[in-house]
């Protein structure tokens, strides 16, 4: 007789089986192999902090009154009693101080926002570099590209529902962003507010979009994301027994389970000791919003940083004509240049299948260093962004290191030009020399700093061969040739479309002609064991 | 070169395994399994430090932390509870898959996405012989009336958007300074006199109203007014421009023109007001002409006068909208 415990479990499991024929699918399933490696965890934790936003909050929404009509304060924290201010903002105080575990809750869900897009372009940083991206997996970089997009607008919305002198003020400059765009700006910026700025509904407003929409087209996407790494299998990287055709890693169950369900619960516990020991957003120092106050030092949460920066750099540029306006100085910081990037970033892997004419499929991951140009490219936009981030936090940055806001300015707005193409050039030259080290450690092995004399008085280094294993990691990737350029027949007929492939031949040859040639079995026989 | 001289380093196959103390010492084993047990163990205590400091622990108790600082002792046992209750839990989980789980890397095949030609073919050939079947191809008219409709179906709900707010009207030009307005300070409501503002002192204006305690954001956010007084004859303002002046007070919407945040820091020595959102800096001499920052217009002026008890009131209504700029805005 088997066990009580066993009897329970095998009944349910055959009540679930013959309704839905479980078993056919877990079986496979539960089995199947996940690689391992730190940095695929980054995506994890994006999932998990996406999770424990849904979990903090809803605890939120149960005290939170989005709404935007007055009334006097009189919670526990004196400071502000009797001070005129929205719903909104009281019952956020209330929340901090009235409610057990509410300003918990309030600084995890703070943190675990910050973390959630963090973790989400590091993650996606890690997709770049690695070429993960590449097909069959370009759909699912295109749906990471939305999730970023809506992670920061959905932040956004989050932290400005308070409806705090901070979170206004940034509210104020999106309205200006709306107003901006030519022709329906204003009508726009009209309809989104209910009439003019700030008006009385756009607390109300961006609550259900910030509970309900966005949360929910995010998990939807989260969803697809998830299925097509299940269904495409999961990318490795390049090592001795991993091929195109195989993954080599851990099986669901038990280990993979274990390991990012336990992952889960370390996220969960890191976010809480935030909470618990970093103050995030003292919404209570800024004050409830009114449009004629503000603070020194406003700054937006990171991710918004690089756009406020933007903003700040650039030159006060207006056109008038014909009794309209429009306002340069909002729309190329504003939409026009981030624009420019994220469509830049969502077309990404479809212009590298077109420059580099590679249209096969790929689950082995490139290490950087294999694929110069892309490393460059990428480090190129992230110093851009950077230097647009360092001077959304110009001011902050004067006080601190005794700078005016003017030289930061300055050196920002020229840097932004200048930094990204010398990170450029820099980048695909460190990626160079990484392969002719490469090619030098497979060649001629490691140096051991061991030195011997010869018989006739000759002192040479010991050089230690690489393991077979770490010599073929190094070995293993793929160079492409560049795509040739179609040549004028005989009878000097030019081919169909030839300047469209001369131009493409011209930007294949940039990105694959500058290559060290990866060592070659022969080379590495003729050179012997590495004594020389 | 021929291809054998350019043949890539061959594949040595996965590296041998390699066994944990564990696998083989039932001693280590059972250390690792007392390991876990002791991981398990703290997040109880966590859930045990949760619920005390949620009842027993004060609301009103703070301690100071270094690093941290003085903090409030609920919130912080409260979350300390919860994040070892949560952590630990972690891990214990990845503790145990690392030390005692089977560790043997295992080897999938992969596929290739694409189907088989032959499952494409019959897919098209299915596809076709269904829309033939349904009459797609040869009845044109269900086609294009359908088309028709389904194109249209999508205006009502864009129509139904309409409501979501009112058309601008004039609403972004207008405010409610007109002349004879008396400025009144902001907070306090109070009328001012010329001898009210000391040569470099700031004030900050609201047009008065008759119910104070009922104005709208909505208007504070079009009138608020910053008053500055200088010495007259710094201003370096045409004729214009000097007679909207009084006294050596001047009137400036507190709206910034470049995203409408308040531009509320004046520098007193160099005569700067400052926006802090994007650091647009404005010259009050020279009527807040733009000197530095994003911004790509001064900031309106007012015309003020004085009535007869005295008191500053508006000379005249804006003469161009304050605020950011906007697709209808006349120069």
């Amino acid at each position: 007789m088997k066990p009580a415990r066993e009897r329970v479990a095998g009944s349910v499991a055959n009540f679930v089986d013959e309704r839905v024929g479980a078993a056919r699918y877990l079986k496979k399933s539960l089995n199947k192999v996940f690689p391992d490696h730190w940095s695929f965890m980054l995506g994890e934790i994006a999932l998990y902090s996406f999770i424990i936003l849904l979990l903090s909050g809803t605890f939120l929404t149960f005290w939170f009154v989005p709404s935007q009509e007055e009334l006097i304060y009189n919670g526990s924290y004196v400071p502000l009693k009797g001070i005129k201010m929205s719903a909104a903002y009281a019952s956020t105080l209330d929340i901090s101080f009235d409610v057990r575990g509410g300003m918990l809750m309030r600084q995890v869900h703070h943190w675990a926002a910050l973390l959630f897009l963090a973790a989400m372009v590091a993650h996606m940083m890690r997709v770049f570099f690695t070429g993960a991206f590449r097909k069959p997996r370009e759909l699912n970089w295109v749906l990471g590209v939305a999730l970023i997009t809506l992670g920061i607008v959905e932040g956004f919305l989050g932290y400005s529902l308070p409806d705090d002198l901070l979170s206004g003020t940034g509210i104020r400059i999106a309205e200006a962003i709306l107003q901006a765009i030519p022709v329906v700006g204003t009508y726009a910026a009209f309809f989104a507010f209910g009439g003019a700025f700030p008006g009385l509904v756009f607390i109300p407003r961006i609550y259900t979009v910030h509970v309900l929409l966005i949360p929910g087209i995010i998990l939807a996407l989260i969803t697809v994301h998830l299925m097509l790494v299940w269904y495409q299998k999961h990318t490795q990287y390049p090592g001795p027994g991993r091929t195109e055709k195989n993954v080599v890693g851990y099986p669901l169950m038990p280990v993979y389970m274990a390991k990012a369900g336990g992952f889960f619960f370390i996220v969960f516990g890191v976010t809480a000791f935030l909470g618990a020991v970093a103050s995030i957003n003292p919404i209570w120092v800024f004050g409830p919003y009114t449009p004629t106050q503000i603070s020194a030092g406003s700054q937006p949460d990171w991710y918004m940083g690089w756009l406020d920066g933007l903003v700040r750099m650039s030159p006060p540029l207006e056109t008038y004509f014909f009794n309209r306006t429009i306002s340069w100085n909002i729309l190329i910081p504003g939409l026009i240049v981030p624009g420019i990037m994220f469509t830049g970033l969502a077309l990404w892997p479809f212009i590298e299948a077109w420059a580099t004419g590679d249209k096969r499929e790929h689950h082995l991951l490139d290490r950087p260093r294999n694929a110069p140009t892309r490393t460059a490219v990428g480090v190129m936009a992230l110093t851009f962004t950077i230097v647009a981030l360092i001077n959304g936090g110009n001011d902050i940055i004067a006080t601190h290191f005794s700078l005016t806001i003017n030289q930061i300015m300055w050196a920002t707005r020229i840097s932004i030009f200048v930094l990204p193409p010398l990170a450029y050039v820099i980048t695909k030259r460190i990626c160079l020399a990484l392969q002719r080290a490469d090619r030098d450690l497979v060649l001629h092995g490691r140096e051991t700093g061991r030195l011997v004399m010869l018989p006739h008085g000759e002192f040479v280094e010991i050089h230690e061969e690489l393991s077979p294993q770490e010599a073929f990691t190094r070995t293993s990737h793929e160079q492409l040739a560049p795509i040739p350029v179609a040549a004028i027949d005989a009878n000097g007929v030019r081919p169909k479309g030839v300047l469209k492939d001369r131009i493409r031949a011209r930007i294949s040859k940039g990105i694959l002609q500058e290559q060290i040639a990866k060592p070659t079995a022969k080379e590495k026989l003729e050179l012997g064991d590495g004594h020389h | 070169m021929s291809n054998t001289e350019l043949e890539p380093l061959k594949d040595p196959g996965l590296p041998a395994h390699a066994h944990r103390k564990a696998d083989h010492d039932e001693a280590a084993a059972k250390r690792a399994e007392r390991q876990v047990a002791i991981l398990f163990l703290l997040s109880a205590l966590g859930t045990v430090l949760f619920i005390y400091s949620y009842i027993w622990i004060a609301e009103d108790i703070y301690v100071f932390i270094p690093i941290v600082g003085t903090t409030n002792a609920h919130q912080l046992f409260l979350g300390l509870g919860l994040a070892s209750s949560l952590f630990f839990i972690g891990a214990g989980a990845v503790h145990w898959a690392k030390t005692l789980m089977p560790d043997e890397e295992v080897t999938a095949q992969r596929h290739e996405m694409r189907s088989s030609d032959e499952d494409r073919a019959n897919l098209i050939a299915s596809v076709k012989e269904n829309a033939g079947a349904a009459g797609l191809g040869r009845r044109s008219l269900i086609k294009r009336t359908l088309g028709l409709s389904l194109g249209l179906v999508g205006l009502s709900p864009l129509l139904l958007l309409r409501d979501l707010g009112p058309l601008p009207g004039d609403s972004l030009t207008k405010t409610t300074w007109a002349e004879g307005v008396h400025l009144v300070t902001d907070p306090g409501n109070r009328r001012l006199r010329p001898e009210d503002l000391e040569v470099g002192a700031v004030a900050h204006v609201l047009p008065e109203i008759e119910h104070p305690e009922h104005r709208s954001l909505n208007d504070i956010a079009k009138d608020a007014l910053l008053l500055i007084r200088i010495r007259p004859e710094e201003f370096r303002l045409d004729a214009e421009r000097l007679s909207w002046t009084y006294e050596g007070i001047i009137a400036f919407s507190k709206i910034c023109s470049h995203m409408g945040c308040a531009v509320a820091l004046y520098e007193q020595q160099t005569k700067h007001l400052l926006c802090p959102c994007h650091q647009s800096t404005f010259d009050v001499p020279t009527g807040a002409k733009v000197i530095f920052g994003p911004a790509a217009r001064p900031l309106p002026q007012l015309a003020i006068k004085v009535d007869e008890q005295g008191y500053l009131v508006a000379a005249a209504p804006f003469n161009e909208a304050v605020g950011p700029s906007f697709w209808e805005r006349s120069k």
